[in-house]
């Protein structure tokens, strides 16, 4: 099974005024048909730059940008922004976290969806509204009808969230990236939308790239998980494989930091010293070393992103096998 | 717990009236976002306050701290009524009770130093000045894990989780007896949320203060709490101890509630048995008759629909409003 996106050494930085910053610095991953790849880590480790870059959302005149992303036999990083159209919302579409700014106010929800569907295939405007109605229908907005021709202020944070995946399903995509899809949400909207994402998943097997923060949200729908760390992918293995053999001191600092709801309460929680290092000009070893317990000699050399443990399973660490083994 | 609580709310209501018109401002509607709550926090206790967006609890944290006028209800603070007093009877009390906020960015004035913002609620109170003030200061930001040399900084130049410390230090200097955090931790990467979460732990072991902690995740608040309730639609839908009521929630709700956080955990999160709530939360302009979750209750009955159920705490202090508690 080959792969329907194979991003290789993607690297992205961005000139400011302060220096330049190198937000995403050599990732790489594959994501195989109806396959979940969560990316996760913490605020500027550089996974919403990751995910916007592939569909051409970082373009700027100070933006540098190298690697490849290839998807249906095409480089994204090498398309021309008209190129790039064509593939974006049909092939490829994006749901963002923030379902208050991303539709447009003054338009019906019915009619955006509608354009969208008319600026790729060669409908009237009656069929594209009556498959904008379906579309409603199908990610379970009640009257979908009457609710097409409401306006976006007139729905709630988890209503609109459905509408933006209705509009993102709408062209029948391969892949679907997700930035933070729930993270605006409440607990309860949260769990109806990661069902519907996962029903999505399974009945039109759709890929997804899922960009979140929340270690709960990824073990809940992902069946692969990148962490990444000041723009380099630290581990990346299997869901329970990150989950209950995580390679990296990074991974195990997060897992150990959540405060659970389903288990007593620890006299402390773990936590993770200091913060995250600049991204204007990150540590030449080990970017992760400043906050590691397990620091030693050799992490003053940057270690690779390689398989110590199983097949597919990669971390970027210096530890022995048995010396991470006997953490666990 | 014998000794009389250190803060008592008492049917506790803050409704804000809709207005419409021209010249004349009629009301034509209210919103009922707080709607008859009462709750009780001793001195060195944690009580957790938990709940969806618009359940009405930040309204309720701003309200017992005299920041919003209660419409109705009583909150007695350290012997004190607060509701009725005017802004200078307030002043001497206000040294006491404290309040964090959630967004570390827009809660420091941007224009001011750290070493003002800190110091600022110890000058006005007349805790301390001049010199004693500075040092004052430079201890709180020490304690807070700062260095002394960010006395003259500015907030631009700290990180959300360095900003929600310099929050910590400021309600910390008068010395209250409760903190009232109203999401101290939910802007921030778990990582620095863990830390600030020991930080405000260690400081309650030290000083001694009680703390409102207002929040919607489920597991910052277990971590934090001695007891938790549970707020639905401006009213208390339950309330007992934390461990109790993570391990065997009596209202439906606080059972879909507990249901519905995905945990870090596959197996166990694939194995537990899940409730999806239906639909969105009712508005609290019109909130249904009887029960308020009624409309989104799988156990939900006649009663349900007519009678609203009161708030009946057992034996062990396990309150719960439900006509037919799990």
């Amino acid at each position: 099974m080959s792969p329907i996106l194979r991003v290789a050494d993607l690297r992205v930085s961005f000139a400011t005024d302060e220096g330049v910053v190198h937000a995403v610095d050599g990732v790489s991953f594959d994501v195989n048909p109806g396959e979940v790849v969560a990316i996760v880590g913490e605020s500027g480790c550089g996974k919403s730059v990751t995910a916007q870059t592939l569909i051409g959302l970082t373009r700027s005149p100070n933006a540098t940008i190298s690697g490849t992303a290839i998807f249906g036999g095409r480089d994204l990083i090498d398309l021309s922004d008209d190129e790039l159209r064509t593939v974006r919302g049909a092939h490829i579409a994006m749901v963002f976290q923030d379902p208050m700014t991303s539709l447009n106010p003054v338009y019906r929800v019915g009619d955006q969806i509608a354009e969208m569907i008319r600026a790729h295939r060669e409908v009237s405007k009656r069929e594209a509204l009556t498959r904008a109605v379906e579309l409603l229908h199908s990610v379970g907005i009640p009257n979908p009808e009457r609710r097409a021709r409401d306006y976006p202020h007139e729905f709630s944070g988890g209503m609109r969230q459905r509408v933006m995946i209705a509009m993102a399903l709408a062209l029948e995509p391969e892949l679907l990236i997700a930035d933070e899809p729930t993270t605006a949400l409440d607990v309860t909207i949260q769990a109806q939308i990661l069902n519907l994402l996962r029903t999505l998943n399974r009945e039109k097997n759709t890929s997804v790239v899922l960009i979140t923060h929340d270690l709960g949200v990824v073990a809940e729908l992902a069946d692969k998980v990148v962490v990444m760390y000041a723009g380099q992918v630290v581990e990346q293995a299997s869901l329970d494989e990150l989950f209950y053999q995580p390679q990296h001191p990074y991974t195990w600092g997060l897992l150990g930091s959540i405060p659970r709801p389903d288990e007593i309460r620890p006299d402390r929680l773990p936590q993770i010293p200091g913060q995250p290092p600049s991204l204007r000009n990150p540590p030449t070893g080990c970017r992760f070393a400043a906050r590691c317990e397990y620091v030693f000699a050799d992490c003053v050399q940057p270690p690779p992103l390689r398989s110590g443990s199983g097949i597919g399973h990669l971390d970027r660490c210096w530890l022995s096998a048995d010396a991470k083994a006997g953490r666990r | 717990m014998s000794a009389a609580p250190l803060l008592e709310v008492t049917d506790l209501v803050k409704h804000f009236a809709i207005k419409s018109g021209v010249l004349i401002d009629r009301e034509v509607g209210r919103v009922r976002a707080v709607d008859g709550v009462s709750l009780t926090l001793h001195e060195g206790e944690t009580l957790g306050l938990v709940g969806e967006s618009g359940c009405g609890k930040s309204t309720l944290a701003r309200a017992i701290l005299q920041l919003i006028a209660p419409t109705s209800g009583s909150v007695r603070f350290d012997g004190h009524e607060l509701v009725g007093l005017s802004q200078r009877e307030l002043r001497p009390l206000r040294r006491q009770m404290q309040m964090i906020f959630q967004d570390p960015f827009a809660s420091l004035n941007p224009r001011k130093r750290i070493g003002q913002i800190i110091g600022d609620p110890m000058r006005l109170h007349g805790v301390a000045d001049g010199a004693q003030l500075k040092r004052r200061v430079q201890e709180l930001l020490d304690r807070v894990g700062l260095q002394a040399e960010h006395y003259n900084r500015y907030p631009h130049e700290f990180s959300g989780g360095q900003r929600q410390r310099i929050g910590i230090a400021r309600a910390l200097g008068t010395q209250p007896k409760l903190i009232i955090a109203d999401e101290p931790v939910s802007a921030l990467d778990v990582s620095v949320q863990a830390q600030i979460i020991n930080l405000l732990e260690d400081l309650q072991r030290e000083f001694g203060m009680a703390y409102l902690f207002v929040a919607h995740d489920l597991g910052v608040v277990r971590h934090v709490s001695d007891r938790v309730a549970v707020m639905y639609l401006g009213k208390l839908v339950e309330q007992a101890d934390s461990d109790t009521l993570y391990a065997r929630p009596r209202h439906p709700y606080t059972h879909a509630l507990l249901s519905a956080v995905p945990i870090p955990d596959p197996r166990k999160n694939a194995a537990r048995e899940r409730i999806t709530l239906e639909g969105d939360v009712p508005s609290p302009i019109d909130p249904p008759p009887g029960c308020h979750f009624h409309t989104r209750c799988a156990s939900a009955t006649d009663i349900c629909r007519h009678d609203e159920p009161a708030l009946v705490t057992d034996d062990c202090g396990h309150a719960t409003a439900c006509h037919h508690p799990l």
